[in-house]
């Protein structure tokens, strides 16, 4: 008799603990998400966002393998021009609204033609989408596009509600409706945005908490100390220079990937007058200019030796990254005997850089190292807005910029070195050049890629339009309470296994 | 009075059209092209021109203007290039967290700068006066970012008493959103009370010295009664004005302050604005900051004629 009332009440207690202890994940993040569209959305912040919201027809391994997310599987014809893509049958989006072939049709048509569409680069080799039933699409090419998988694995590939899409209009980034794990509930811009979890979610047990709370907090020392009171769980993109404090402390960890993307110095060959100087005209010049760069000191000077020295578009992690070629070490003597034999001894050279402080660093080391060498390096330290429109109108000689990398390797180097490519802006051309990429683009076999890739790569790295630096390593900085947590090089935070014990 | 105000609100139409001009053309000398950085990483030429003549780029600069100015006067003040929000919802949103932050960060400057200024004037060439003088004088000098850092390290991080940053609307949960004000409150009220301790502080020293206070005294008042309720009344006559001008020199020191402690207000939106090149948010601002100067100052300048009628008869 007495049992049945401590039962009772241990049942209560029980219940209100499960009650009690809906979890909600607070994320600070470095910058405040732009529109939340993933059409029209361009920041990669914001992707960080989409990947608890929206689910994407494809996704990737931390190891950069295409595996199936809403999509199930994909075929291509023979003749590289029509995949065949099979859906899974057990998907709503959160309005209810049903995922067929049907709404991906809706959505690549959107990606194409929405006039603020951001993804119609993306996804311009589809000609059109054939509906073959409810779990089955067709999606014709003009031309064989080898990056378009990996398109798909990111903004072109994320499923948005047709219906709401219609009803919204432009207007749908301000509550997107997707179909991903979590629900977009409330943004207050600059301050926060709330998901809460779909409990229609097809894969909803792999998901632990009830909200997520992405905090924009820019500043980086703010940021961490979020995170060590404990208002935060976890932030993303920790400044390199606090990787030693947070590993020391006991009630933090840290979790890190390289980055697809790369930092280096983009070279005007050919965009105007300013790319007259030895430097625009002479690749011995420019090669002696890469000599004269201790990559791994920059590394460690300016990053600590968080970040991975680099000297292509790729790092050396990356399956597809030219092992012919290593990161070079540094030879300043060499770099004198090109001087001389290019018959420019002392070449002076204007190197624009962001206001940013890190990038100025940067720039003032290969500044320092450059001037053993002879060349006489002036920074000028533009905001960002102005860098790139310089840069654009070849206004600048040496430009020290990034991108911050896709998936497939064409994203990386495609648009930056072929005659025609829309970032161009080094206005470097070379047929060779535009025949071996153009060849990689459209191969749907690796190791034919990887051939075209390595044999560019080799040529890129004797011309030298760009000099390639650094590659920007991911650092994650988490709660001890957290675990499950898995890093990708591609920044985003995918919660799946992710867990918090209070 | 009534007439008074008329009369400057009048006045008041010119300067405020002055200054949208050169907001807008200031803006545009600005370096850096706003459709450069709202196309995407990969810069589409075919979304760059779509987006050009979407937000009217192409058009001369005077044309742009006078759409721009026309729609303002319609109560449109266009869309953020950023995020496709409506500007003036955008400034309906953040005004209250700014105004927020700047009321309670009046209050503490009051608090803590006028008893200052009246012990400092009272015990004048003491060791009090000159402690207060150093806590001034530092108060004046520290910069905001610092303090704020070094404030939420101990205050957050060691101490664990307020959250680091953040922002909670009063009307959701007032107990959480003063404690996320505090902070910021403090460290952006610190500077304001040094200003407003200088000034009481001479204002008081200059009515402690005059006749009435003295025969004050001979009447045997007590001293409390004596400083309070009859030198500090005069006294605040000139504090008054301070603190309304002061109101202009919050909103600014608002920027810095909500940029440290990650406060979703108007200063923070203006800095993101400027570095996105998002023209049609930082005019709105600026606009508004203006129109709200101008009123400020026709307000302190109608309160000085309720406070000292004499200015009436001019």
């Amino acid at each position: 008799m007495k049992i049945r009332p401590i039962t009772t009440l241990a049942a209560t207690l029980m219940l209100t603990t499960t009650m009690a202890s809906a979890q909600d994940l607070r994320i600070g993040l470095a910058e405040d998400p732009d529109i939340l569209d993933p059409d029209q959305s361009r920041t990669f912040v914001g992707r960080i966002v989409y990947a608890s919201v929206c689910d994407k027809l494809v996704d990737i391994t931390p190891d950069l393998e295409i595996i199936p997310m809403l999509a199930t599987g994909w075929t291509w014809s023979d003749d590289g021009m029509t995949m065949t893509m099979t859906l899974r049958d057990d998907v709503t989006f959160h309005d209810g609204e049903p995922f067929n072939a049907e709404a991906v049709a809706y959505n690549i048509n959107r990606s194409k033609t929405l006039d603020e569409s951001r993804r119609k680069s993306e996804v311009a080799s589809i000609s059109g989408t054939n509906v073959v039933d409810d779990t089955t699409i067709e999606i014709m090419l003009s031309n064989p596009d080898a990056t378009l998988l990996a398109q798909f694995a990111d903004r072109s590939g994320m499923m948005v509600s047709p219906k709401a899409a219609e009803e919204m209009g432009l207007e749908f980034g301000a509550a997107p409706v997707c179909a991903g794990p979590y629900s977009f509930t409330e943004r207050v811009q600059q301050d926060r945005i709330v998901l809460t979890k779909y409990a229609d979610y097809y894969n909803a047990d792999n998901f632990a908490f009830d909200s997520v709370t992405f905090l924009p907090i820019t500043d980086d020392t703010v940021r961490l100390a979020n995170l060590r009171a404990g208002d935060v769980d976890m932030i993303e993109r920790l400044a390199a220079t606090d990787v030693a404090s947070v590993s020391a402390d006991d009630n933090l960890q840290l979790e890190q990937a390289v980055s697809l993307g790369y930092q280096g110095l983009t070279v005007n060959v050919a965009n105007g007058e300013k790319a007259g100087g030895p430097f625009g005209s002479d690749k011995r010049v420019r090669q002696a200019l890469s000599m004269a760069i201790d990559r791994e000191i920059i590394n460690q000077v300016v990053f600590e030796g968080a970040f991975a020295a680099g000297n292509q578009p790729y790092p050396p992690t990356s399956p597809w990254y030219n092992s012919d070629i290593p990161v070079p070490a540094r030879d300043v003597e060499g770099a004198i005997a090109l001087l001389a034999e290019a018959g420019v001894e002392n070449p002076t050279v204007e190197i624009q850089v962001s206001t940013n402080p890190v990038a100025q660093q940067v720039v003032q080391v290969v500044q320092a190292m450059a001037s053993e060498a002879g060349i006489t390096v002036n920074v000028v330290a533009k905001e960002f807005a102005t860098l790139l429109s310089e840069q654009s109108a070849g206004n600048y000689e040496i430009s020290q910029v990034g991108w911050s990398g896709r998936v497939d390797p064409d994203g990386n180097i495609h648009q930056f070195v072929t005659c025609e490519g829309g970032i161009n802006d080094s206005k470097y051309c070379n047929p060779e050049i535009d025949n071996l990429l153009n060849a990689a683009r459209t191969s749907n076999d690796p190791a034919t890629r990887k051939e075209s890739y390595d044999a560019a790569l080799a040529i890129l790295n004797d011309d030298k339009p760009l000099i390639y630096l650094y590659h920007q390593t991911w650092i994650w900085a988490l709660s001890d309470a957290i675990s499950g947590y898995t890093p990708y090089p591609d920044g985003m935070i995918r919660l799946s296994g992710v867990t918090k014990s209070e | 009075m009534l007439s008074f105000i008329g009369h400057r609100l009048l006045v008041a139409i010119p300067t405020i059209l002055l200054i949208s001009v050169l907001v807008f053309f200031l803006q545009k000398l600005l370096p850096g092209d706003p459709v450069l950085a709202l196309a995407g990483e990969d810069r589409n030429p075919e979304i760059l021109e779509y987006l050009r003549e979407k937000y009217r780029l192409n058009d001369p600069l005077y044309l742009q203007y006078f759409h721009w100015i026309g729609n303002a006067l319609r109560g449109d003040l266009g869309i953020s290039l950023r995020t496709q929000q409506p500007v003036l919802t955008l400034l309906a949103q953040k005004l209250p967290v700014t105004l927020q932050l700047a009321t309670m960060a009046l209050i503490i400057a009051v608090v803590i700068g006028i008893p200052a200024g009246i012990l400092s004037a009272y015990h004048k060439g003491t060791w009090i006066d000159w402690l207060a003088n150093v806590v001034a004088l530092s108060g004046l000098s520290v910069p905001n970012f610092w303090l704020g850092i070094m404030m939420i390290l101990l205050v957050s991080v060691k101490l664990g008493w307020l959250p680091a940053s953040g922002y909670q609307p009063f009307s959701e949960d007032p107990l959480q959103s003063i404690r996320t004000m505090l902070m910021p409150a403090f460290v952006l009220g610190t500077g304001l009370a040094a200003t407003l301790m200088r000034h009481t502080r001479s204002a008081m020293l200059g009515v402690l010295q005059s006749d009435y206070v003295r025969t004050a005294r001979a009447k045997g008042l007590s001293e409390k009664v004596v400083v309070i309720r009859h030198a500090l009344r005069n006294a605040l006559v000139p504090v008054v004005t301070v603190i309304t001008l002061l109101f202009g020199e919050l909103l600014a020191g608002a920027v810095l302050t909500e940029q440290i402690f990650t406060i979703p207000g108007f200063g923070k939106l203006v800095v993101d604005a400027v570095f996105n090149r998002d023209y049609a948010v930082v005019q709105g601002i600026v606009l508004c900051t203006a129109i709200a100067f101008v009123l400020m100052n026709i307000l302190s300048d109608a309160l000085y004629r309720v406070l000292n009628p004499k200015m009436s008869d001019r």
